[in-house]
């Protein structure tokens, strides 16, 4: 005896129905439309990656990485990059580098606008804080059947998935870091006659900084472990060489992918961490002066940006 | 005298939404009673009064008394549930938020108590951000940031971060910042309550003294008595929300208005809160050429043995006793007779600073800025001052006399001019 004797819900058929009867019809040309942008951003930094000579890029980043994490970093970042170009998967590895790098800055784009709308009304907060909970819910394999449906398959539709997807770290920590501005320091720019726009952008933003970073960070480890999954409804890199190698039971393939996955968040993320990390990259001392004037202006610490940022 | 701000009943209801708590408090309902029966906070309740321009108005109160509330209440941090708060032609209360933005930015700015820097920004940059809201280019800023740190003397710290300063020295930037877009009307919520007392005492004394230059009018908060009666050309008592008493330093001290103020000035040092002009008294004086008889007979009516000598001018020159009047030729001027080292203090000089002058036992001169004389002070009756028992400050003839020969010369404490005197605060 259990309920189903009593009543079946047809709840497929009900969804079914939905999505194809309603959806489908009506809003194709919507969700058509939606995949131009991602496209666009996608096939530039594709195009920009692909161009990029490999020792250009990898010594890009080792600086990037010792200015921002420390000298270690950069030798990872060094050897890990030349060894994924010796195991030929450079190619894939800068598609799946775009494929991030174009969700997070979709992710960034519409996450830290949410953020602040909601750190700035209780009631738009508690409205998209259950979508957000849910948004984290939701296994990431869950997402690609509307998506497909919707959006049919390649590589913005595996793009949009992953947007979904690693959007709430950037909303939460958004509204976070600019609920926690402490509330004396906004009252001063309020008691020297800043509008709110003003106190938004000359201080609310620049100290949430950190914490926005923080949520970057999370974004794009998110980003990092969709993309791969993303493969399944035809988006490519890295992914796809994992995906064959499984289809393929290559053993070999399918690890090789992994480790190039492997080598490249890691270097994504103690970068970005780098950012997020107090105290990391703005001293002001002797040896910080010495390397700045070694390296001339590539890469300024984070603090000190904010002022041009928000100039 | 201009009146710079003007506060006309203002009372501030926290969480009345309907209304209620209002029309129960016009109803002279108490507030614990209000809040007792439909839970609203009465923050603020019927609070009125005037600041003239150059004047520091202390507004002293114990946590919870609604003095923080009411200073932001004055530039719109906070809006009031009633009331009109009047700034040259506007109502803070009832403006709109341009016109709002438009008064902070140039008419009244605030100090913090724990000093709001913005960390993200340079010493100069916080200095300056007052004028960065209102649109003026970078080196306009720059200029007039460094001209305002120069005031509290930290120019040279101008490109160092707010962290890399002491307390002190982040609440003199504070204060530079209230100071960068040249406000007439300045707020300082507790500045120096997060100051240690050695660096508070420091910052109170080179706040009078960039007052006597500044000439702002300032509305200071502050918890602490001393620094109220110290600093404050007048002084608001508040208590839940309500002004209990306002008046001068010595008013207070000497005539507090019920048992709560009462109990507050108990401790007070009395001796820092009045001064000279407070207590010295009308004495006749004798011009310098008057001959030795002359000044006899006026010594005889006034019924001293002691007169000081005054110039043409009248200015202090000395002072003559009975016994070289009498042993003298009656025809002999004064000039030739008086002592010329006599006791004086200035009539700003406060009761702690009067203690040498007073070591010989002879009546203390005292004279105004110009040095010319305005009235002498008995010795012992500087003692009836400093007690704190009331009648003592409230008859100040009496107790001063009761130990003093006679002295029929009506004699009126010249305490009229205290506001004047007090603004002049020597450095000790």
């Amino acid at each position: 005896m259990s309920p189903s004797d009593l009543l079946i819900l047809p709840f497929e058929d009900w969804i079914n129905a939905f999505v194809r009867g309603f959806l489908v019809p009506n809003f194709r040309p919507l969700f058509r439309a939606l995949q131009v942008p991602v496209n666009e951003v996608l096939q530039g930094f594709d195009a920009f990656f692909a161009w990029v000579p490999m020792l250009a890029v990898t010594a890009a980043f080792a600086l990037l990485a010792w200015r921002v994490v420390g000298r270690g970093m950069a030798i990872v970042t060094i050897v890990g990059f030349c060894f994924i170009d010796m195991i030929e998967l450079w190619p894939e590895t800068m598609t799946t580098l775009a494929m991030i790098i174009t969700s997070v800055l979709f992710c960034t784009v519409i996450g830290v606008p949410i953020g602040i709308l909601v750190a700035r009304s209780d009631r738009a907060w508690k409205l998209t804080r259950p979508i957000l909970d849910i948004m984290q819910t939701v296994p990431s394999f869950v997402y690609l059947v509307p998506i497909v449906m919707l959006f049919g398959v390649g590589m913005a539709p595996g793009i949009i998935a992953t947007i979904i997807f690693a959007l709430p770290p950037i909303i939460r920590m958004t509204n976070l870091g600019i609920r926690n501005v402490r509330g004396d320091l906004i009252e001063a720019a309020e008691a020297f006659g800043a509008t709110p726009t003003q106190t938004l952008l000359e201080v609310q933003v620049p100290l949430a900084m950190r914490t926005i970073m923080a949520g970057l960070n999370q974004t794009l480890m998110l980003a990092m472990s969709m993309v791969v999954i993303a493969a399944l409804i035809g988006a490519g890199g890295l992914g796809l060489v994992v995906n064959t190698g499984l289809g393929r039971l290559n053993v070999g393939q399918a690890t090789a992918g992994g480790v190039g996955i492997v080598i490249l968040a890691i270097v994504l993320d103690r970068i970005t961490q780098g950012f997020a990390e107090p105290g990391k990259g703005q001293k002001t001392g002797l040896i910080a002066a010495l390397k700045s004037f070694v390296s001339g202006q590539t890469v300024e610490p984070a603090s000190q940006t904010y002022s041009d940022k928000t100039a | 005298m201009t009146i710079k701000l003007k506060v006309e009943n203002v009372s501030k209801l926290f969480n009345d939404k309907r209304g209620e708590g209002l029309s129960l408090l016009k109803q002279g309902r108490a507030k614990d009673e209000i809040f007792r029966d439909i839970g609203v906070t009465v923050g603020i309740d019927n609070v009125s009064f005037e600041v003239n321009e150059g004047e520091i108005f202390v507004i002293m109160g114990l946590s919870g008394s609604g003095k923080s509330t009411l200073v932001r209440t004055l530039n719109g941090l906070i809006k009031p549930t009633m009331g009109k708060i009047m700034i040259g032609g506007d109502d803070v209360a009832s403006c709109d938020a341009k016109r709002l933005r438009e008064i902070r930015r140039r008419e009244i700015t605030m100090v913090f108590q724990h000093f709001a820097l913005f960390p993200h920004k340079t010493v100069a940059e916080n200095v300056a951000f007052g004028l960065r809201v209102r649109g003026l280019g970078k080196d306009e800023r720059r200029q007039a940031a460094i001209e305002a740190l120069a005031r509290v003397g930290l120019q040279d710290h101008a490109d160092s971060m707010p962290d890399q300063l002491s307390g002190g020295m982040q609440q003199r930037v504070g204060l530079a910042r209230g100071l960068a877009t040249d406000p007439e009307i300045l707020l300082m919520d507790e500045p120096f309550g997060a100051l240690d007392p050695l660096i508070r005492r420091e910052m109170q004394d080179e706040l009078i003294v960039l007052q006597k230059e500044l000439k702002k009018t300032i509305i200071f908060i502050t918890h602490d008595l001393n620094e109220a009666l110290l600093l404050g050309d007048r002084i608001a008592i508040m208590k839940d929300g309500a002004f209990v008493q306002v008046g001068t330093a010595q008013d207070i001290v000497s005539h507090p208005a019920d048992d709560y103020v009462r109990a507050f000035v108990a401790d007070v040092d009395r001796s820092r809160v009045f001064t000279a002009s407070d207590i010295a008294k009308d004495a006749d004086h004798i011009p310098v050429h008057t001959k030795a008889i002359r000044a006899l007979a006026v010594m005889d009516k006034a019924g001293v043995d002691l007169a000081h000598v005054v110039d043409a001018k009248e200015m202090l020159v000395g002072a003559v006793t009975r016994e070289t009047l009498e042993a003298a030729k009656p025809d002999t001027p004064v000039a030739d007779l008086m002592d010329t080292d006599v006791p004086s203090v200035s009539g700003e000089s406060y009761i702690n600073e009067m203690y040498t002058a007073a070591q010989s036992g002879a009546p203390i001169a005292v004279t105004d800025e110009d040095g010319k004389f305005v009235g002498s002070i008995e010795p012992a009756s500087i003692f009836g001052h400093l007690a704190s028992d009331e009648s003592a400050g409230d008859d100040e003839d009496g107790t001063a006399d009761d130990a003093l020969p006679p002295q029929p010369a009506a004699p009126e404490p010249l305490g009229s001019d205290v506001r004047d005197a007090k603004q002049e605060r020597p450095n000790q």
